[in-house]
């Protein structure tokens, strides 16, 4: 388990290898790669920067990827979250999961982007070619989706 | 007692400032009613939470709603809705 953030790139194949060093227990990994879109709402992007609370995106990124493992048996997991300026086609985020099995590292993956987009402590500022520079509003479906994993209360159907 | 208070994303933009250590008057008791009191600091802290509602909070650097009590904490964060991945 870990979690990294940087402004540096990553290499998704690096990071595989690095997690499946001497195992022999994993079945299945599966990973997650976010990139910088070079549009957004119809308007072209020159640049996106990420702002985020050091200290906090740590902790939180933490909290998630301990949730992940406590629902999923998990041999490994690893994220690793970009910050800094960022062009259209870069890297912005990885998640991966190495699981005995597909099911947990699949669910186990969507999971971990759905709760980090809601929690984690970042923050989006797009630019466009004429140096408009705005704040990436949050979208109601990324709530939608990180609620999805809610455990219902005890006596709900 | 002198807490540390800190602003993010568009919220640290309109305030001017990243952090500051500020003495908060014991009558303000969550995180909501900070807010209140930080409108009348000047026209830029009424402008950042002229839109108080969509403001979330962090005390302690674990996110709680904007009606926890602030009781105790020593960092308090302001900020939008978090927009990462």
């Amino acid at each position: 388990m870990a979690v990294r953030v940087q402004a540096e790139d990553f290499d998704v194949g690096v990071e595989i290898r690095h997690l499946m060093q001497g195992r022999t227990d994993v079945g299945a990994i599966v990973t997650f790669t976010g990139t910088v879109r070079g549009e957004s709402g119809g308007r072209p992007i020159t640049r996106m920067t990420l702002e985020h609370y050091p200290g906090m995106t740590e902790a939180e990124l933490e909290r998630v990827e301990n949730e992940a493992n406590a629902r999923w048996p998990l041999q490994a997991s690893l994220i690793v979250h970009r910050i800094g300026a960022l062009a259209p086609g870069d890297n912005i985020v990885l998640v991966v999961t190495a699981s005995a099995h597909r099911q947990a590292a699949f669910a186990a993956a969507e999971f971990l982007m759905d709760y980090l987009k809601n929690r984690a402590p970042f923050w989006k500022k797009e630019e466009t070619p004429d140096a408009t520079v705005t704040w990436v509003e949050a979208r109601q479906s990324d709530d939608v989706a990180a609620r999805r994993w809610e455990v219902p209360d005890e006596g709900s159907t | 007692m002198a807490v540390k208070i800190l602003y993010f994303a568009w919220v640290r933009e309109k305030v001017g400032k990243a952090e500051e250590s500020l003495d908060v008057p014991a009558g303000v008791e969550t995180a909501q009613q900070l807010m209140e009191w930080l409108k009348d600091r000047g026209p830029e802290y009424a402008e950042a939470f002229a839109r108080a509602n969509v403001i979330r909070v962090a005390l302690d650097r674990a996110h709680v709603k904007p009606t926890a009590s602030i009781a105790g904490a020593r960092e308090i964060a302001f900020f939008p809705p978090v927009t990462g991945g």
